[in-house]
Order: C-alpha cells, then sequence, then structure tokens
C-alpha cells in the first residue's frame, strides 16, 4: 500500500479509520500534558510512570482473568500513581536525588512486571497470550471502544485544562507564590500529575511502555521552539503530536513489517529536529545567522575604527590614505570597504580611501553607549 | 545444584558486580538516568553489529553497541548545550529515538534473523550456559561469563587504578581540574565503561533491567553509609545477594531469572528505604515528629517565659487554646515538659522551673543571635526523656 493509497483508505476502511484516529487522539493529548510535564523538568517522569505502570496491567490480568483493556489500564493507572508518589516520597524524605528515585522507580517496577509477565505465561491459561503487546504496543489492536475511551478523556482533561488554567499555569512558573497567594498547589500539582499518568496509561496500548515517554515529551520540546506563550505551546504541542500519530500510522501502514509505535515516535523526533533548526527565534540555524552577522558588524566597526585612528591624527579627517596601510589589518577585505562606503562612512578612489564626516562621527560614538544604532 | 545453575548464579554475579561498580559513580554523580538512556540506545549498534557478524557475542558487536552508548552521551551533551531543551528533555529525546531505528532495523530484516527485541529488552539468563566457548575443542565454560568476566576485570583494573580521580572529580570537579585531573576525561570514561558493561549484560539481563542492576545496588547502599569505600562494598554485595537470590526465586516461581532478580532488589530496597537508621522513611518521619515536637515544647516554655507575670495566661487550660494547639498535642507538650523538669504545676498554674527557665533563655539567645553553635548539644543537656 502506498501513502496516498492509505489516503484515500482511511475514510473507508475501519481499521485504518480506528488506529489512525487513535493515534492522532493520543498524539493530542499526550503533546498538550506533555507540554506541563516539559516544563516542570519533569520530562523523565513520563519514562519512569510508563514503566512503572507494567506490574499494574500484570497484576490487573492476575486477580480478573480478563484482558480487558480498561480493566487493565486501570491496574496500570493505579501502579503508574504507586510509582509517581514513591518517586516523589524518595526525592522527599531520602537524600537520594531525582535522576536516581526515576531510575529506581523505573526499572525496579519494570523487572517486577516482567516477573509476573513471566510467571503469568506459565499459567495454564489460554486467556494470557498477548499481555506482552503493552511493551512495544500494537496500534493494530485499537477498536472502535478504546478510540472512544480516548476521546472521552482527551476531552474530560482539555476541560479540567480549561476550568484550572490560571492555577497551572501559575503553578509552572513560580509555585512559591502560587502558595502565598493561598493556592492548594498539592491539590494543583497531584491533579496535573494525575493526568499526566492517565495519558501515558492511554498510551500503553498503541506505542508501548518503552516509548510512550518520547510521545509526551518530543511534541512538547517541538513546540517549545516556538512560543514563549503557554496557550500557544499547549495548542502548538496537540497539533504536532496529532500529526505525528496520523504521519506515523500512514508511514507504517505503507509498510511490511513496520510497527505503528516506533514510525509514530520517529515522526515526533523528525519534528523535534525540525524545530530545533528551523525556529526562528530559537532555532540553530537563525541563532548561527544572527551570530554571523554580528560578528560580520563587529569585523566592520574594527575596521571602522582602525581608519578613524590614522584619520584623527590628521587635521582634514577627509584626507585620503592608502588602501596599503590597512594591510597589516586583518579585519577588512574588499567588501568590507565596499559596505563601509554603502553606508557613506568612508569613500573610496583608486586604491585610496578618505573618511567622511559620517563615518568620523560614527567612529567616535562607536563605544558610546548613549547613541543608539551608530 | 546442577553445574548449569551453578554458572548461571556465576554468570548472574558477575554480572551484579560489574554494574554495581559505574552504578555507584552514575549514582553519586546525579546521572543514574544516564544509564537507561544508554541501555535503551545501544540497540542499533546491536543490530548493526549482529548483521555484520551474525553472533550475539562477537566483539565487535559489543564495540559497536558501546560506541552507539557513547554516541548517545555525546548528543545529549550536544542538545543540552543548544540550550533549546533541559538536560532531562534531552535524555528523554534522544534514546528513544534511537531505540525506534533499531525496533525499526529489526522488523525490516526480522524474517532471517535470530533477534528480536524482546531479546534484546529483556534478556534470557537461563539459556546463557549453552552458549560455550570452545578453544582447540576444549569446553572452557560459557561465553557470556567468559565476555562479563574480561569486563568486570577491566573495570575493577580501572577502578582499582583511577579511584582517587573518581572521586576527586565526582565530588569536586573544580578541584579536580585544578589539581590536573581532567573532569571530561573520567567523565568519558566513565561513560565508556558504563556503555560496554551495559551491552556485555544485555545479553544476559536485558537493557532495561541492566539498568535495576547498576542503579538500585548503589541507591541502596547509599542510604546505608556515605563513605565511598563502603558504599561501593555494600553495592557489590547488594547486587550479588540479589542475583542469587533472584534465581532462586525464579527457580521456585519459574519465572524469568532477570525479572526475578529485580524484584529482590526491588524487595532490598523497599525494606532499607523504610527501615534504614537515621536516612529510612520511619526514622526520618519520627524525626520530624519528634522536631515538632520539640519546637512545640520551646514556643510552650518561651510563652510561659513571656507571661511569667500574669498567672491567667498561664492556666493549664488556657495554653490549649491561646496557641492554638489541639488537646492532645497540647498535652504531649505539657507532659514533655513536666518529664524534663522544665516546668512545675500549681493549682492549675503552669510556671518555669529555674531549669526551664535557663533552657528558655538560651534557646532565646540562640534565635536571636543565630549563631552557628550547635542547637543539639543544648538539648542533650536539658532533656531527659526526648519526644
Amino acid at each position: 500500500m502506498t501513502i496516498t493509497e492509505y489516503f484515500e483508505l482511511v475514510f473507508t476502511d475501519y481499521t485504518l479509520r480506528t488506529i489512525t484516529l487513535g493515534t492522532a487522539v493520543l498524539g493530542a493529548i499526550s503533546g498538550m500534558l506533555g507540554s506541563f510535564a516539559v516544563l516542570r523538568k519533569q520530562s523523565l517522569l513520563g519514562d519512569a510512570i510508563s514503566h512503572a505502570a507494567l506490574p499494574g496491567i500484570a497484576i490487573a490480568f492476575l486477580i480478573t482473568g480478563t484482558k480487558d483493556t480498561n480493566i487493565l489500564m486501570l491496574g496500570a493507572l493505579v501502579s503508574g500513581l504507586i510509582g509517581t508518589f514513591w518517586i516523589r516520597g524518595i526525592i522527599t524524605k531520602t537524600h537520594l536525588k531525582t535522576d536516581t528515585a526515576l531510575g529506581l522507580i523505573l526499572s525496579l517496577f519494570f523487572g517486577f512486571g516482567m516477573l509476573l509477565l513471566t510467571f503469568i505465561q506459565k499459567q495454564p491459561n489460554a486467556n494470557q497470550a498477548g499481555l506482552d503487546k503493552y511493551l512495544f504496543g500494537q496500534a493494530a489492536t485499537l477498536v472502535e471502544k478504546d478510540v472512544i475511551l480516548m476521546v472521552i478523556v482527551t476531552a474530560i482533561c482539555l476541560f479540567i485544562l480549561l476550568l484550572f488554567w490560571k492555577e497551572f499555569k501559575i503553578l509552572l512558573f513560580d509555585e512559591d507564590y502560587t502558595r502565598t497567594l493561598g493556592f492548594n498547589t498539592r491539590f494543583i500539582d497531584i491533579l496535573i500529575t494525575f493526568f499526566i499518568v492517565l495519558a501515558i496509561v492511554l498510551g500503553l496500548q498503541t506505542v508501548g511502555v518503552v516509548l510512550m515517554s518520547a510521545l509526551l515529551l518530543a511534541p512538547a520540546a517541538a513546540a517549545r521552539q516556538w512560543t514563549n506563550k503557554l496557550s500557544v505551546m499547549v495548542t502548538l504541542a496537540a497539533i504536532f503530536g496529532a500529526f505525528s500519530g496520523v504521519f506515523g500510522t500512514a508511514i507504517s501502514a505503507s509498510q511490511n513489517n513496520l510497527s505503528t509505535g516506533p514510525v509514530v515516535v520517529l515522526v515526533a523526533a523528525v519534528f523535534v529536529l525540525f524545530s530545533f533548526i528551523f525556529s526562528p527565534e530559537r532555532g540553530i540555524l537563525f541563532r548561527e545567522l544572527r551570530f554571523r552577522k554580528n560578528r560580520r558588524d563587529l569585523q566592520l566597526q574594527k575596521t571602522l575604527q582602525f581608519m578613524y585612528g590614522i584619520a584623527k591624527t590628521h587635521e582634514n579627517i577627509s584626507h585620503p590614505h592608502a588602501i596599503k596601510i590597512l594591510n597589516n589589518f586583518q579585519g577588512f577585505t574588499k567588501k568590507t570597504l565596499q559596505e563601509l562606503e554603502e553606508k557613506d562612512w568612508i569613500e573610496l578612489n583608486g586604491q585610496q580611501w578618505a573618511m567622511t564626516n559620517e563615518g568620523f562621527t560614527a567612529a567616535e560614538n562607536l563605544y558610546n553607549q548613549q547613541v543608539p544604532n551608530v | 545444584m546442577s553445574s548449569p545453575q551453578i554458572e548461571i548464579q556465576l554468570i548472574a554475579a558477575v554480572v551484579a558486580v560489574a554494574c554495581a561498580i559505574p552504578g555507584v559513580f552514575l549514582v553519586l554523580r546525579k546521572m543514574a538516568l544516564i544509564s537507561d538512556a544508554i541501555s535503551h540506545s545501544i540497540l542499533p549498534g546491536i543490530v548493526l553489529g549482529f548483521f555484520i557478524t551474525q553472533d550475539l557475542n562477537s566483539p565487535l558487536l559489543i564495540l559497536l553497541a558501546a560506541f552507539s552508548g557513547v554516541i548517545t552521551v555525546v548528543l545529549v551533551e550536544w542538545i543540552q548545550k543548544t540550550g533549546l531543551v533541559k538536560e532531562d528533555t534531552a535524555i528523554g529525546l534522544v534514546f528513544p529515538a534511537l531505540f525506534s531505528i533499531g525496533v525499526i532495523m529489526i522488523a525490516k530484516n526480522a524474517n532471517d534473523v535470530h533477534l528480536d527485541v524482546d531479546a534484546v529488552l529483556l534478556g534470557e539468563l537461563a539459556f546463557a550456559p549453552f552458549d560455550r566457548l570452545l578453544l582447540w575443542e576444549m569446553d572452557l565454560g560459557p561465553k557470556s561469563l567468559w565476555i562479563m568476566g574480561i569486563i568486570l576485570f577491566t573495570t575493577l583494573i580501572l577502578f582499582f587504578t583511577f579511584f582517587k580521580e573518581l572521586k576527586v572529580s565526582t565530588f569536586d570537579a573544580g578541584l579536580s581540574s585544578a589539581l590536573g585531573i581532567s573532569p571530561i576525561i573520567m567523565h568519558y570514561g566513565l561513560m565508556s565503561v558504563s556503555s560496554v558493561t551495559v551491552v556485555g549484560a544485555f545479553d544476559a539481563v536485558g537493557a532495561i533491567l541492566v539498568v535495576a542492576l547498576m542503579i538500585a545496588p548503589a541507591a541502596t547502599a547509599y542510604l546505608l553509609t556515605s563513605d565511598l569505600k563502603k558504599l561501593t562494598l555494600l553495592a557489590v554485595a547488594i547486587g550479588v545477594f540479589s542475583a542469587i537470590g533472584g534465581y532462586w526465586m525464579a527457580h521456585w516461581l519459574d519465572a524469568s531469572i532477570s525479572g526475578s532478580m529485580t524484584t529482590v532488589l526491588g524487595i532490598v530496597f523497599l525494606l532499607v528505604y523504610l527501615f534504614a537508621p537515621r536516612r529510612g522513611l520511619i526514622s526520618v518521619l519520627y524525626r520530624q515528629k519528634q522536631q515538632r515536637t520539640e519546637v512545640s515544647l520551646l514556643t510552650f516554655l518561651l510563652h510561659l517565659n513571656n507571661h511569667s507575670e500574669e498567672e491567667n495566661e498561664r492556666h493549664i487550660n488556657h495554653h490549649n487554646e491561646h496557641i492554638n494547639w489541639q488537646k492532645v498535642r497540647s498535652k504531649t507538650v505539657l507532659d514533655l515538659a513536666l518529664k524534663n523538669n522544665m516546668v512545675s504545676v500549681e493549682n492549675s498554674i503552669v510556671s518555669l522551673t529555674i531549669k526551664g527557665k535557663e533552657f528558655t533563655d538560651l534557646a532565646l539567645e540562640y534565635i536571636i543571635t543565630n549563631k552557628n553553635e550547635n542547637i543539639e548539644h543544648m538539648k542533650d543537656d536539658f532533656f531527659l526523656f526526648r519526644g
């Protein structure tokens, strides 16, 4: 199937439509909530939570014996929340640092989950097959019911986000100030963390525990480059996330043997790379160009300063001098001289240059902060 | 115990020791999550190496994979340097991308190779003894034991040779460069050793559980001691204990060995986290409660001191509402004060004793001048029964 065929089929084919919608909604919600995670410097919390959800899935299966997605997700949610609060406990009550706490919970919970999964596999119960799809996710197992659940959760999340927008925003930027204003920071904090955990758990079925954190981070990190405004960032992150979902599904559907999760993550990574390079304000490309321009301006000013030093010693500042005498000075080329002439700072005449009055004043005020834009 | 059983336990113990040593420094340098990043992003290196050599245990594969681990570190640092995102975001962006590339590489070529993502991520120790190293038709033991043994040996040599340098660059990068020990070289040295260890160990315990073996022993030991030598020894001991305990747990449950090893590590960590003397959760909570009571006692004594003239302010039922305490709390504080002979009660009027007055004056002086002298010895001098 080619990409064009995919886009023709996406509206008619049930499976494709469901998967595309599912990944798009998932990308949107994780981008939205990921913005908060990234801005709160909790980027890797997502990684830890998604791994910590694994034993929850296994235990939910062991208790109920069903593979109903909702029940398994409930288990994942509970175990993800336990992991999150344990991380908090380690950070606040012991001297272990954030990174150690995250790494600990991530690996220990995951290991315990693996133990349970292998334990389940040895059980004489034909129903157990397929639990390991939560490791890497299988978008193909999405059914309409799952997508509806995702949409409902996203709607609730959006509603809460709008309702507590001001609280979330102020908590992000100044937690101490929020507390002095009398907001219940603990409650807001727990609320936002709960929704982040919820978004991660939603994504487990589609992209799996290993890659879910990237889907949370990447759209937000990309969106961050384009704006300094929280509302714009959240919206952009949601859009980037949704597009990563759609494109990822399209690409993986158009090839054989290509699971959706990794492709979605790679598409999101491309978004990030593009934003890192081409964002006009913060991007590497434009920043480099700005640096270059500044450097050139400085060179020009250096040359001008040198000429000023020569011209100053003469009574008539416009007395012509040979270009040759600039030779031992490294900052000039033909081009910079022409540029200086364009600015009317010097006059070129064959092999001679002469400073103009304007150039003289400009050079005089070069290091004078009071006169802007010399 | 049969011979494969002994061999499995031996491999597990060697892996645990080899992971615990670099893990100690990663935890101390607040770079624990780098091990997570490395363990994921070696995947493309492993796949590439596997396509070339068709052997999961070949040295070339290990080198290639370790190289991709170092590349991860470099990439993360490069992204960090651009200042576009924070450090943790940089880690979180790099390794899933590299991991995805690895997964896709496997998926596109999976038909003819014996390599799947589960094997790389989870490892299987149970099969390790069957892949044997044969040299001149002599059976020299399991291959992975040799590989991990060599890695462990190198790590140990490096550890003992550069212990002093590692120590100083870990705790004070500035001092270390002033002494002529480049923290950058130490940093990349540690990263390379970690990468190689992760790669060597993934075959046995899987890429994610390597993280547990690196971080958990060190973190657990760090709750028990602050002495670097003891910390390292303790981490190694915890690692070996969990490796062998995990093996028998897996044997009993008939489940994954690496999963059981991690679970044992988790249980050990949980126990230490709860019960560690001084740094464990229970002792921290107890200490916080004690300090709260002590501060309350101080407030109470200061209140009495302030109102030494007015008797109605010192009525036993009065401070209950006046300092805005609950009944139980006021009673605890009063009892504590009485027990320590700080106050005396006559006709329901509480007054400071001479000892109480002395203590309050000292405390007041401490609060006003707030010099760096230790308040603890003061408490030791006056408190017979601590809160």
